[in-house]
């Protein structure tokens, strides 16, 4: 299958080289063990990984906030609060300023041993961006996991309780949604209006945004498209979905991806395959240079049609 | 050919345009604008599709309006619903028709 190259898809729509616009978030993984180990997973994460971010290495990214005036502390994992020391690190974050979230996949708030995690998250102003690929059980679960619909409904409401989500504290949490397949998904806006319907009308949840997010060519999402034989149309799919305005928007232009180990990346999905900063900056944390990672030629891949199909695909949903 | 009806046909849609490129082009932008957003929406006007797809059988439409239908956020109970619809006026249409046979029956018995 010959696919266009996406740097030539760039370069037609005037954005070759693609370049960094400035740093606004540090997405940090801290980890790749999970409680769960999802069908779509870029990550590859689940209960028997074991690569965790250490204590020196979330000190590297403290210093580089205490260095610079990036505003957001992006924290994803895995599920980021099984790193043994999330808690000092959100509190730290906090203590410099900046604004933190967290992206949780719910159930392990309902695990023993996190049941104060969303206490802690209120009273820290964290943002939490939950994942829940639909507002019906048997969608969520064949994605997820058996029972994990349940579980996550049962972690709203408690973050509900707690002021998450609805009009006044100012505790922001927002869904995700990304399709149970092969196939783009729908429009942002009304799938929003759906979602804030069902999940009232159903479970009288309320949250703030929902956040539709393509699914990547990376991890168990590839195996799936190459296993089920739908490698092909996926990939065509996304080439003919090209958007130029999504390629500008694109989320590695003011993000900077960290992994475990402190290794530097334009996005969470080029960590995934490996393929940190290129084109002279610092790959690694221990380099960090603000003025050259803002300045960065961004590297990109044929995955990177994901983020640029349709109404365009980030870790903040739609980008158009 | 192994089979009349190939998958990848679907994909050279755009070659019937050969012998007729004006023709086609008139079909595209009125086939564009019908399934443009209006007073329905672009996921009612999915769902009808998928509906007719079935009711005029059409492979091809199945597989195109399946996929849109998932794209437009439908699930698969409304989809399902939908393809009922369809088969509820397809069966109705059948079944209606027994009012023509027992007009026959009681012009011809005694």
């Amino acid at each position: 299958m010959q696919l266009k190259p996406f740097d030539k898809a760039i370069a037609e729509s005037n954005l070759y080289p693609l370049t960094s616009t400035g740093i606004n978030t540090l997405q940090v993984n801290v980890g790749r063990p999970c409680n769960q180990a999802c069908r779509h997973c870029h990550v590859e994460a689940g209960p028997n990984r074991k690569e965790v971010m250490s204590k020196e290495t979330m000190e590297l990214c403290l210093d580089i906030l205490r260095n610079s005036d990036i505003a957001t502390v992006d924290i994803t994992g895995g599920a980021p609060e099984m790193n043994p020391n999330f808690i000092w690190f959100v509190e730290e974050c906090v203590k410099l300023g900046r604004h933190v979230m967290v992206r949780s996949n719910l159930t392990i708030l309902t695990e023993p041993g996190y049941e104060e995690m969303p206490g802690f998250f209120a009273e820290n102003l964290v943002e939490v961006i939950a994942s829940l690929p639909y507002y019906m059980e048997q969608n969520t679960d064949s994605q997820r996991g058996k029972g994990v619909f349940q579980k996550s409904i049962a972690a709203l409401k408690k973050l509900n309780a707690l002021g998450y989500g609805i009009e006044g504290p100012g505790l922001i949490l927002n869904l995700v949604f990304n399709p149970g397949g092969a196939f783009l998904p729908p429009s942002q806006k009304a799938l929003e209006a759906d979602y804030k319907r069902e999940m009232q009308k159903r479970y009288g949840i309320s949250f703030n945004k929902l956040f539709t997010i393509t699914n990547l060519p990376v991890g168990r999402f590839l195996a799936y498209l190459n296993s089920s034989g739908n490698f092909e149309m996926y990939m065509g799919k996304l080439v003919a979905s090209y958007n130029p305005s999504a390629a500008t928007n694109v989320m590695c232009r003011n993000i900077l991806s960290v992994g475990w180990d402190g290794t530097l990346y334009d996005c969470d999905f080029n960590q995934m395959l490996g393929l940190s900063i290129n084109h002279g900056a610092p790959t690694h944390l221990k380099e960090f240079d603000l003025s050259s990672l803002s300045n960065r030629q961004i590297v990109t891949g044929i995955h990177c049609y994901g983020c640029t199909a349709g109404a365009g695909s980030s870790c903040g949903g739609a980008t158009t | 050919m192994q089979t009349y009806y190939c998958p990848e046909d679907l994909s050279k849609f755009p070659t019937i345009g050969e012998g007729a490129p004006e023709l086609w082009k008139k079909f595209s932008e009125w086939y564009g604008a019908v399934f443009a957003e209006g007073a329905l929406t672009e996921r009612e006007k999915a769902l009808i599709a998928l509906a007719v797809a079935h009711a005029v059988q059409c492979p091809y439409c199945i597989d195109a309006y399946t996929q849109t239908c998932l794209e437009k956020g439908s699930n698969k109970e409304q989809m399902t619903e939908a393809v009922h619809v369809a088969a509820a006026i397809r069966g109705g249409a059948s079944l209606v028709h027994g009012v023509q046979m027992k007009n026959v029956i009681e012009k011809i018995s005694m």
